[in-house]
């Protein structure tokens, strides 16, 4: 056996890598910009990290034909592969980082004048941006690990980033404590799984265990460990405990990134870690040697549903509406946590679609709090009140995004509930379908709350002067609206985009 | 005495339950991330005996040398937020930070 399984990195790698190097790049002049100008200009870490996110996103797009012979390209020996679905999240996390940036520009909890080091906001978003794209790679214990932590050191920050705020600092000191115990059990977990297969690859990993060289409840353990570090990151029950509070203490652009990027980055890492140990890709009839041994997707599918109606029924009875969006994602976490039971091409794909469809609302509800919050320096309910006839335009605009959200019919968030659910049928978890079906229904009454505070009680006197946005803050939420609506109508081209994706998914 | 496999997964286990002990236990925050040092080093313990006696490789070894490094910029960072909630609350007792609504 070889003494060192990673190869030595050859230059031609870093061809298929270049959106991940050029933010790299961008991350390091930000800084640099940031420090030349003594924080006193955060113009400069803007500028450079928005020019830096649109080449990167110009570059990955580009790469989406240029790709791939089926199973990828391996990158840095063979820690890390670009295949089709590492594809589809570049692009959806190019996207977010850039919408955050800019939005955050627009931000008084960022920027507003008092607020110190404000330059550094975009740079750290940059470099978050790099760390998730890597964990959409990694297929390799090392760079999971590694990727992982990335995301988690720049996030602790982030969450923190209001020095001098109560709230601010809380929510940075519970993530960080809650996230360094959770990525320690998993490393604990990986570590068994490591001696019982001698192998830091994942495709390494799955040999063994076809092979049936593994012990049964030694396995179990390590499954147990890696899937509780794993679902901490995507927020799923039991390990939710920190979403609400971080989002509601943390600055909301931030919070607004923390609800997509590193869930969509934990779901991608999810689907490529079990996928390529603990299943034979999608092929279900090889997978069922590999489930007799840990019946996984069983304890997977019980968390989805816990999560899922936990997240729902606590949500009824928030009344700070940035909190309300918490629970409301950790309810979808539970939906699309369905789609990772199903062992099919078709759960995965509608997993992928639902993500792009979920980073396109989620977003938008949260910038809206962020617009809300500039002028009312509250995101409690009962501030909303009438806020319609205040800002109509992103008024009507977060009613998209609230329905898209509950999944009624125009709105994209219906074709991707749609999608998932038909995949959850089409491999008969019948009871799981039937949870989600109530949820959504449940869903329907905290989300349209908001819309009716909002459009069907009037201002209160003296609270009725209208609210302006800038153009910015309108570009950005018509960016996301937009897509909301369209997406509803038109769904096809994102939709093969996904399932090919999946389809040149490596190690299938 | 022979010293084999099963006495470095012993020491690390009893390493991860006593982090894990620290972690569950106390309410200084110094301390919970002193547990979580203890966490990751048992996993460093598992992952460098397991190179040397299943794998025989140096894997696990290259593993642990990475987990060192990003346990020192997590301690880093983690310090550096106690500090600014020393800062804001002049306690860094876990139980104080409770101003959001549960």
């Amino acid at each position: 056996m070889e003494l060192l399984h990673v190869k030595i990195p050859s230059w031609s790698d870093l061809q298929y890598w270049l959106p991940e190097a050029v933010l790299c790049v961008t991350f390091l002049l930000g800084l640099l910009g940031d420090i030349m100008s003594r924080g006193r200009r955060p113009v400069v870490a803007f500028a450079i990290s928005v020019v830096g996110l649109l080449a990167a996103g110009a570059l990955a797009i580009a790469d989406i034909n240029a790709v791939a012979p089926a199973g990828g390209r391996a990158i840095m020996g063979d820690l890390m592969v670009v295949d089709g679905m590492a594809i589809f999240f570049r692009l959806l996390f190019i996207f977010a980082g850039l919408a955050t940036v800019l939005f955050a520009w627009t931000s008084e909890e960022i920027m507003g004048r008092r607020r110190e080091n404000k330059g550094e906001f975009f740079v750290l978003t940059t470099l978050m941006t790099v760390a998730m794209m890597v964990m959409a790679e990694a297929r390799d214990m090392l760079m999971l690990y590694l990727s992982m932590e990335g995301v988690g050191l720049t996030s602790y920050v982030m969450a923190g980033y209001m020095r001098t705020s109560l709230r601010s600092t809380e929510a940075s000191i519970k993530y960080v404590i809650f996230g360094s115990v959770s990525s320690a059990i998993m490393l604990y977990g990986l570590s068994l799984l490591y001696g019982m297969t001698g192998s830091l690859q994942f495709s390494g990993i799955r040999d063994v265990l076809l092979g049936g060289g593994a012990e049964p409840f030694g396995l179990l353990v390590a499954v147990v460990l890696i899937l509780a570090g794993m679902s901490y990151k995507i927020a799923a029950v039991p390990f939710h405990f920190w979403c609400p509070d971080v989002y509601e203490g943390a600055p909301t652009p931030v919070a607004a990134l923390f609800s997509v990027g590193p869930k969509a980055a934990g779901f991608a890492l999810m689907i490529r870690f079990f996928y390529s140990t603990f299943a034979a890709g999608t092929n279900i009839a090889a997978s069922d040697a590999l489930i007799k041994t840990i019946n996984w997707p069983l304890l997977v599918s019980v968390i989805s549903a816990v999560t899922m109606t936990y997240g729902n029924l606590v949500a009824l009875r928030q009344t700070n509406v940035k909190r309300m969006l918490a629970y409301s994602s950790i309810a979808h976490v539970g939906y699309l946590l369905m789609g990772f039971v199903l062992l099919s091409e078709m759960g995965l794909a509608s997993i992928l679609f639902y993500l792009l469809v979920y980073t396109l609302m989620n977003l938008g509800a949260f910038f809206f709090v962020v617009a809300v919050n500039n002028h009312l320096k509250s995101e409690q309910l009962e501030d909303y009140k009438g806020l319609g006839y205040r800002m109509p335009w992103a008024g009507v605009m977060m009613v998209v995004f609230l329905g898209s959200l509950t999944g009624v019919p125009p709105f994209a968030g219906f074709v991707g509930k749609l999608y998932l659910f038909m995949a959850v049928m089409d491999r008969q978890w019948f009871w799981l379908v039937i949870i989600a079906g109530l949820n959504s229904v449940i869903s329907l009454y905290y989300y349209f709350r908001v819309a009716k505070v909002m459009w069907l009680s009037r201002p209160d006197e003296g609270h009725d002067s209208p609210l302006r946005l800038t153009w910015l803050q309108y570009t950005v939420l018509a960016c996301l609206a937009v897509p909301t609506l369209a997406l509803g109508l038109y769904f096809g081209a994102f939709k093969d985009l996904a399932d090919a994706g999946i389809r040149t998914m490596a190690g299938g | 005495m022979n010293v084999g496999l099963p006495h470095f997964l012993t020491v690390s286990a009893v390493l991860f339950a006593l982090g894990l002990f620290a972690v569950m236990s106390r309410r200084n925050t110094v301390a919970i991330l002193m547990g979580v040092e203890l966490m990751l080093n048992a996993a460093n313990v598992n992952f460098v005996a397991f190179s040397r006696y299943v794998q025989r490789g140096i894997d696990g070894q290259m593993m642990a040398a990475f987990v060192i490094v990003l346990a020192a910029a997590e301690a880093a960072v983690a310090l550096a937020i106690v500090l600014a909630m020393y800062r804001n609350y002049g306690t860094v007792n876990a139980d104080t930070a409770q101003s959001l609504k549960r």
